[in-house]
């Protein structure tokens, strides 16, 4: 079983409904790390402003912070630092994580006539 | 007339600010002490004067108050426990983090929802361990104003109900997740409040109508919250046997009348009443004479002293006008009548053909009922904590609860059920209201000075928020607090009564104002008897013992002040208003 750990920022709450305006970002990223947990990862998310003990006990990234707050968050997956400084997509933690998806899973992709064509590096 | 009943060994003193809770439970400590109890008085209130009234300094352990064998008093001030907490927090990790990760955990513990649950943190040792009050008869807390109380009273169910319904380890307890060990602390602290046989709560109220409205507010409120043992304590009640002199006459009859018109859910309630005092009640033995008031009714016929009076609240309205727009902030503790300075200055405005917003944070909300008839130009509005969530909620849930599943759904609701989103949506709406004073008028009556100055230290932690956020800032909450800066913008108004507390309360707000970098524009000293012309003997000492507040305000404290006399005629409706600035 593959262990995700988040390190966040300092903040109030994990979804960020306690800011002024909610971050859309963090509301998705707190139901992705939901998903990933029905999916067999052990996933552990650690606040600094309320588990400042998990940071110092990352040597890893307790260098990466004082490199920059920017760095903040960061994803460790088994020991190993995979992302710094953002929050990344349902598809880039499958990804990261090397999950399987079932078909239904899968992102789908609409083909729309007159679309544009992968190779011709429109998009 | 007599003292609240002592029966349980819990006392809570609440009502509306100014309205005697903390004369009231130090009088009823003192005779209790002086009946051989053991009594400890504790205040939780951020704008305690706990220490004036008894006359001794205090702090957060129990110390003696000298002359009175038996009686002690502590003062909690939430302000410096949030701090303690802060410290406690953050210190192990100085010099092992970041400099950059200390300075954003300790920005976290700074907001306003932390100052509230650590007075409550505090609150509940001495509430909910027994232990830790043992060796006294009698614990008697004398509590902040109405909101304030009613907010640290709901605390504990909102919070026990929280804790208990976060299945998915949601971290919107914030930065005080650490609490949740608490648990069986706050469940016994709500088990103690809600024992009739323990604690007893003591609504205070003065004998006028809105006070007493408020009163029976906060009434039902708790027995919502399982709140039974209630009492009722009528504080100042002016009787006279002179019937010639107007203000004296105006006085008697406008207390009857809202006697006789007491709520029907506060008149069942076990009622005291205690008299008007003509030179207040700081001091021991002032707090006698509440409990003994047959030997003071015998005022001296003083020599009257003189003295060069403020000028008339229609002054600050001209001056006002001149900008032609921007915000009026009526500011100061309650019951002093912010409510309805702003609605006069309001309509004065609108009198002279500028478009003005009276909007109110008032939760009892009388600004409507004040105004009474619709005047031209003038609108108003209630920025309604309830209704301000509901708006919020729903506004989050539709711009980013959309794509989520049921279970990231169901997290982002639990998140918008904590406790911060009524200071997040109640920011929000003020930020709307002073906006709105771009294209005119904009005269606010904000909320009880502890309330306030939390809501304007929210504003100033969102502002430094706002620079490093990437979220889409409203720009209304953006420009907020360098427009409250602005003193050709935002002209605040301190109002006051002369009398002692209010006068200390308003300079400590000024003070509070002061580190934020906001500076009022003028003071207000509401209800003057000594301008009031009154020649019944009671009222013209209790006039004469106004004149050094009335000096110090306009001496040392304010560089523009109005003064309002107590007047016969109630300020309500357009006409009654209009006695304020005619």
């Amino acid at each position: 079983m593959k262990k995700l750990e988040v390190f966040d920022p300092a903040m109030c709450c994990s979804t960020g409904v306690c800011g002024v305006e909610v971050d859309p970002v963090l509301v998705q990223f707190s139901a992705d790390l939901q998903w990933l947990a029905e999916h067999d990862i052990q996933v552990k998310r650690y606040n600094l402003s309320q588990e400042p003990q998990a940071f110092v006990g990352n040597p890893e990234v307790v260098k990466e912070m004082d490199a920059g707050m920017d760095r903040l968050p960061i994803l460790v997956v088994d020991g190993h630092i995979v992302s710094t400084g953002m929050y990344p997509s349902r598809m880039q933690l499958v990804q990261k994580l090397g999950i399987t998806l079932t078909t239904a899973e899968k992102p789908h992709i609409k083909v729309v006539a007159g679309g544009c064509n992968p190779k011709s590096g429109c998009c | 007339m007599t003292l609240p009943t002592a029966t349980t060994r819990h006392l809570f003193f609440t009502g509306k600010g100014g309205v005697g809770k903390t004369s009231l439970s130090c009088a009823t400590g003192l005779a209790l002490a002086e009946a051989g109890k053991q009594v400890l008085i504790v205040s939780t209130d951020p704008a305690s004067n706990l220490d004036e009234v008894l006359g001794v300094s205090l702090g957060s352990q129990p110390t003696a108050v000298p002359g009175v064998s038996g009686l002690f008093a502590l003062n909690i001030d939430p302000e410096a426990s949030a701090r303690d907490y802060r410290e406690r927090m953050v210190s192990p990790y100085r010099g092992i983090l970041p400099p950059a990760a200390i300075a954003s955990m300790e920005e976290q513990f700074s907001g306003a929802c932390t100052v509230e649950i650590a007075a409550f943190d505090e609150f509940s040792k001495l509430l909910g361990q027994p232990q830790a009050t043992t060796e006294f008869d009698h614990v008697i807390f004398d509590t902040a104003p109405t909101g304030h109380t009613l907010r640290l009273l709901t605390l504990p169910s909102a919070w026990s109900e929280f804790i208990a319904s976060s299945d998915s380890g949601s971290s919107c307890l914030g930065p005080l997740a650490g609490l949740e060990k608490q648990k069986s602390l706050y469940a016994a602290t709500v088990a103690r409040l809600c024992a009739p046989a323990s604690t007893a709560v003591i609504l205070v109220s003065r004998p006028d109508t809105s006070a007493l409205r408020e009163a029976e507010r906060t009434r039902a409120e708790l027995v919502e919250l399982g709140v039974s043992n209630l009492q009722l304590a009528i504080n100042g009640l002016f009787a006279t046997e002179s019937t010639d002199d107007p203000i004296a006459t105006a006085m008697m009859r406008r207390a009857n009348a809202a006697l006789a018109a007491v709520p029907s859910g506060l008149s069942k309630l076990l009622r005291t009443v205690t008299p008007f005092l003509p030179l207040g009640t700081v001091g021991l033995a002032a707090l006698r004479m509440m409990a003994h008031p047959d030997t003071t009714i015998s005022a001296v016929q003083a020599d009257a002293v003189t003295t060069q009076l403020p000028g008339h609240l229609s002054a600050l309205v001209d001056e006002i006008a001149e900008s032609g727009r921007g915000v009026v902030m009526a500011m100061g503790k309650g019951g002093v009548g912010k409510t309805t300075v702003a609605a006069a200055i309001a309509m004065a405005l609108a009198q002279r053909g500028f478009p003005v917003q009276l909007s109110t944070t008032d939760p009892a909300a009388h600004v409507a009922d004040a105004v009474g008839e619709s005047v031209p130009h003038l609108t108003v509005s209630r920025i309604d904590p309830a209704a301000e969530i509901a708006l919020y909620t729903a506004e989050v849930l539709a711009k980013a609860g959309s794509n989520l599943d049921p279970n990231g759904r169901a997290m982002l609701e639990e998140d918008l059920r904590s406790p911060c989103t009524e200071e997040i949506a109640v920011f929000r709406a003020f930020a709307r209201a002073v906006d709105a004073g771009k294209e005119g008028f904009v005269v606010l009556d904000t909320a009880p000075t502890g309330h306030t100055i939390l809501l304007l230290d929210a504003a100033e932690s969102y502002h430094r928020e706002v620079l490093r956020t990437q979220g889409d800032m409203p720009e209304a909450v953006r420009s907020l607090l360098p427009r409250l800066r602005d003193a050709d913008f935002t002209k605040v108004l301190i109002v006051t009564l002369p009398e002692a507390t209010p006068v200390h309360e308003a300079e400590r707000l000024q003070n509070d104002l002061a580190r934020a970098k906001i500076f009022p524009f003028a003071w207000v000293i509401n209800q003057s008897l000594l301008a009031s012309g009154t020649r019944n003997p009671m009222l013209a000492q209790r006039g004469q013992y106004e004149i050094p507040f009335i000096r110090r305000v306009v001496d040392g404290l304010s560089s523009r002040c109005a003064l309002i006399p107590w007047l016969p005629k109630a300020p309500i409706g357009a006409k009654g208003l209009a006695q304020l600035t005619q």
